[in-house]
């Protein structure tokens, strides 16, 4: 069973004012920008499976369709097995939500927009209460339960926002760029109560994010988004896996001659995909560990002994380089102009 | 291009118990919100209260003009009817602010991906507009009554002059939420509310009986639904109101009131379903 399925779904807005190069025409000559072009989905219950992708890479639109919230030009998307276009009021009842802008009410208590919260869902007036101390003490939130939310921390009020989602025990949760706008701690804490909350309520989330390696703490599967499609899919070790080999990284001292060092490393059998950067060198090798003697003693030979070396297994950023030819940090600016003129969406 | 494909939703009729309930619970968090800032509702009494005391003692002469028919004893009375119906139009012209405001927060879309019943978001936001209304209407009647004004017609002509008010709140209201959802921009709203406040103001019997105005101003002053509040009021506060006709100025805001409601909620439903 899976909770969420999702297949061909196509999305496109209006552009603002007359749009140019990524807009695409309608028919009727207006241009259209296209936030999702043919994204397939499958999310297996029970795993946290991670949407990455920079801004405007179609990660919110995705959420907003699968949480019947927008409907797609064309595809078809069932969560728990509901179909959410055809029967969007039955699928509301088994999702969670917790979009980029919380929703809180700030003149109201934590705890008022809790038991608001849950009564929306059906929970009588005694379970609502119940259950909202219980999240205010989960999340930490006791000692504030009382106070308006406009005085909440950044930190605090995203605590919330997930109890929020939480209230009426879903079977699906979604979580649009949970962490951003936090500080590192902030984050290192959601990040923990995301990974417990799961392993004890058996449901699955959807999490969208531009943070490479808060796909990587938290997912058990994650999907490349690029341009309203997924570009790859799979466990994060199974994608990293697929680059083969490991990087070797070695620091130079100060005096070595650059082209030196390049011609002994080539001559090694085991090494591939050298690049020297200043003093910095990286390389390729299928079994980096077994390779690190023969490069410490070419180097040594080239007269520029090793000041240090690592060997690191890929990271997402360079399966992500690999699957759309570019680097993940490069990305986050050129994309910036193809985003949808919504008040409602901060980003993805 | 891909072809759009239409869906139909299916529409599974929301029982009718739960639109009451979630109206309760929705309204509630609206009127709590008010409660806990008093001095929000006392700040948008001040600028009537301006209006009602300096064009009250400014103009007081006005009703020497042989011809006022004044029923009350003072300009600043003849005026209560007329500041009511301006406070009713300008404390819901903000009403979008509101709107775009719960769009900008989220709070809006956390009750589209919830069961929340659709129609009672709606109706939270239109019984929040009736209940100000009504307590600023009141407090206007008794800063009036602290003026001087005497009302010959009594309890039963202040509560007619808040129904009217409310009518006209709501109607205003409903157009400043519609125009905050499709123009998702505070400056629109402003700008909506300066283009028809004075005007309507001034081409309604508020300030000034219609016999003294020009052909063309009458004319328009008949059309004008401010003016219906204006002249309901005035009516149901003298000693001898003409009812058939505050029944059927009443009818004629009830029925553009309803209309705007209906609009916005139209709004509401194509908002929700594009965003």
């Amino acid at each position: 069973m899976h909770s969420i399925e999702a297949t061909g779904l196509v999305k496109s807005y209006p552009a603002p004012g007359k749009s140019k190069s990524n807009g695409k025409g309608d028919g009727n000559g207006k241009a259209r920008v296209t936030a999702l072009d043919g994204l397939d989905l499958t999310v297996p219950s029970g795993t946290i499976f991670a949407l990455l992708g920079p801004n405007g890479a179609g990660k919110t639109t995705t959420v907003n369709i699968l949480t019947t919230l927008a409907r797609p030009d064309s595809g078809a998307a069932r969560v728990e097995g509901i179909d959410v276009l055809a029967q969007p009021a039955r699928a509301r009842t088994v999702i969670g939500v917790v979009a980029q802008r919380s929703g809180a009410d700030p003149t109201a208590t934590g705890r008022e927009n809790l038991i608001l919260q849950g009564r929306l869902y059906g929970l009588d007036t005694r379970t609502a209460k119940a259950r909202a101390d219980e999240l205010l003490e989960h999340f930490q939130l006791t000692d504030a339960a009382r106070r308006f939310v406009r005085t909440y921390s950044g930190g605090m009020q995203r605590r919330l926002d997930v109890a929020l989602g939480l209230m009426h025990r879903p079977k699906v949760l979604f979580l649009d760029e949970p962490t951003t706008g936090l500080d590192p701690e902030s984050r290192t804490a959601m990040w923990q109560e995301i990974t417990r909350l799961t392993a004890v309520d058996q449901m699955s989330v959807l999490l969208t994010t531009h943070y490479m390696e808060e796909a990587d703490r938290l997912a058990n599967r994650l999907a490349i988004v690029d341009h309203g499609r997924v570009v790859a899919e799979g466990e994060p070790e199974q994608l990293k896996g697929e680059l083969k080999g490991d990087v070797i990284q070695v620091e130079l001292p100060a005096s070595a001659d650059q082209r030196q060092v390049t011609g002994a490393l080539h001559t090694l059998p085991a090494i591939r995909d050298v690049l020297v950067a200043g003093r910095s060198v990286s390389a390729r090798s299928d079994d980096g560990a077994a390779a690190v003697p023969a490069v410490l003693s070419a180097l040594a030979g080239a007269g520029a002994p090793a000041a240090s070396v690592t060997v690191a297994r890929p990271s997402l950023d360079e399966v992500y380089l690999r699957y759309t030819g570019r680097r993940y940090s490069q990305n986050q600016e050129e994309t910036t102009t193809t985003r949808r003129p919504q008040l409602t969406e901060v980003s993805g | 291009m891909s072809t759009t494909i239409a869906y139909p939703e299916r529409v599974v009729p929301t029982p009718a118990g739960t639109v009451l309930t979630h109206t309760w619970y929705l309204t509630g968090r609206k009127l709590h919100a008010l409660i806990r800032q008093p001095w929000v509702m006392a700040f948008s009494v001040i600028q009537p209260a301006i209006w009602l005391f300096l064009f009250g003692a400014l103009f007081h002469k006005v009703i020497d003009i042989p011809g006022f028919a004044a029923g009350g004893s003072s300009y600043l009375a003849y005026l209560v009817p007329g500041i009511v119906a301006m406070n009713a139009m300008s404390g819901n012209m903000w009403a979008g602010m509101s709107m775009i405001e719960e769009i900008d927060r989220g709070t809006l879309n956390r009750f589209l991906v919830s069961p929340a019943s659709r129609i009672a978001i709606m109706n939270a936001t239109v019984v929040e507009q009736a209940v100000s209304t009504i307590v600023q209407t009141l407090i206007i009647v008794v800063l009036g009554y602290a003026g001087g004004a005497r009302y010959p017609g009594g309890m039963t002509g202040i509560v007619m002059l808040t129904l009217a008010a409310v009518l006209v709140g709501v109607l205003w209201g409903a157009l400043s939420n519609m125009t905050g959802m499709l123009l998702r921009s505070r400056e629109a709203i402003i700008g909506v509310y300066t283009f028809f406040m004075l005007p309507l103001m001034f081409l309604s019997s508020a300030f000034m009986q219609p016999s003294f105005m020009p052909s063309w101003m009458q004319a328009i002053a008949a059309r004008n639904p401010l003016n219906w509040e204006v002249q309901i009021g005035r009516s149901v506060l003298s000693a001898s109101p003409d009812w058939p006709a505050v029944a059927v100025r009443c009818g004629g805001l009830l029925a553009l009131a309803a209309l705007c409601v209906a609009i916005s909620v139209t709004t509401f439903r194509s908002y929700a379903k594009n965003v």
